[in-house]
């Protein structure tokens, strides 16, 4: 399936559109800019499975991750207001140190990922996988599938505790913006 | 298999991501821009499971893993942007050099 000129065609031009937007999720020194960008990105993905065949799994990374996960992020670029990478000059580690590390580790990994012989299926069966999976998750998945709701359920809990406003005991904001000023 | 789109394109793809990601998460002080690293990184991980459950045969293995890491990461943003918001409403920063009040 995946040997046909369309489908190199298709492959590329998914995988220049992911890498692009993800390159600028990293370079951008934009926060905003970097959390559109995220959308295209993970769009991109999304092309990527439904190239690997995997059409449930893609349609959970639309609903879940551009439809939930980016949201959230841009509500949280947007409420932090006045956050965006000023002091460019100032990073936590600079674009040197973090190209060298990423250059090192880049080289180990596809020196690894090129030398090693793969198992490959001898034949490769393309079908709908939303029959496969739900029985996958209500069979030998049943246990992770329901720690899986805990937790979901303690990530809720978890947030709202955590953002909440305590309307007894107030912070001391005083003390802590003489800390930020300082 | 000679010039068709083998198991090696996916892998480097993700290890593009991966490397995107990293840097992001390196050399970025915003909390928010750290956060999107680790999506990226998350994706790139995704699709490795893909491709290997695509051209291993074992398909609904590799898909279930993919989702979990998907439900995972959705936990994990909701916490973080919790826990950013948080420091924001404290501190008026989100820079990560800036939160150092536990370290005394």
């Amino acid at each position: 399936m995946l040997n046909s000129l369309a489908a190199q065609i298709i492959f590329y031009f998914i995988a220049a559109i992911t890498v692009g937007f993800a390159a600028l999720v990293a370079f951008s020194r934009n926060i905003v800019y970097s959390a559109f960008a995220l959308v295209g990105a993970l769009m991109g993905v999304a092309g990527i499975y439904i190239l690997l065949a995997a059409d449930f799994v893609a349609m959970v990374q639309v609903l879940l991750y551009v439809g939930g996960i980016v949201v959230l992020t841009i509500f949280a670029v947007m409420l932090t207001q006045g956050i965006g990478d000023v002091a460019v000059s100032n990073r936590a580690a600079g674009p040197v140190a973090g190209f060298s590390v990423i250059a090192l580790a880049g080289a180990v990994m596809l020196y690894a990922t090129l030398r090693t012989p793969w198992h490959l299926a001898a034949k490769i069966n393309v079908s709908a996988t939303t029959y496969g999976v739900g029985n996958a998750f209500l069979g030998a998945y049943v246990l992770p599938f329901e720690i899986a709701s805990l937790v979901l359920l303690a990530s809720l809990i978890g947030a709202v505790v955590i953002s909440r406003q305590d309307p007894v005991a107030p912070p001391p904001a005083d003390a802590s913006a003489e800390k930020t000023r300082s | 298999m000679s010039g068709g789109i083998t198991l090696d394109h996916f892998l480097v793809l993700g290890l593009i991501l991966f490397l995107l990601g990293a840097y992001c998460v390196l050399t970025r002080r915003n909390a928010i821009g750290i956060l999107m690293g680790i999506e990226l990184i998350l994706n790139a991980a995704n699709i490795n499971y893909l491709a290997f459950a695509y051209f291993g045969g074992a398909r609904y293995d590799g898909q279930i893993f993919a989702i979990f890491v998907i439900m995972l990461a959705a936990a994990e943003a909701v916490i973080g942007l919790a826990v950013i918001l948080a420091i924001y409403q404290n501190l008026r920063t989100i820079d990560v050099d800036a939160t150092e009040t536990l370290s005394g």
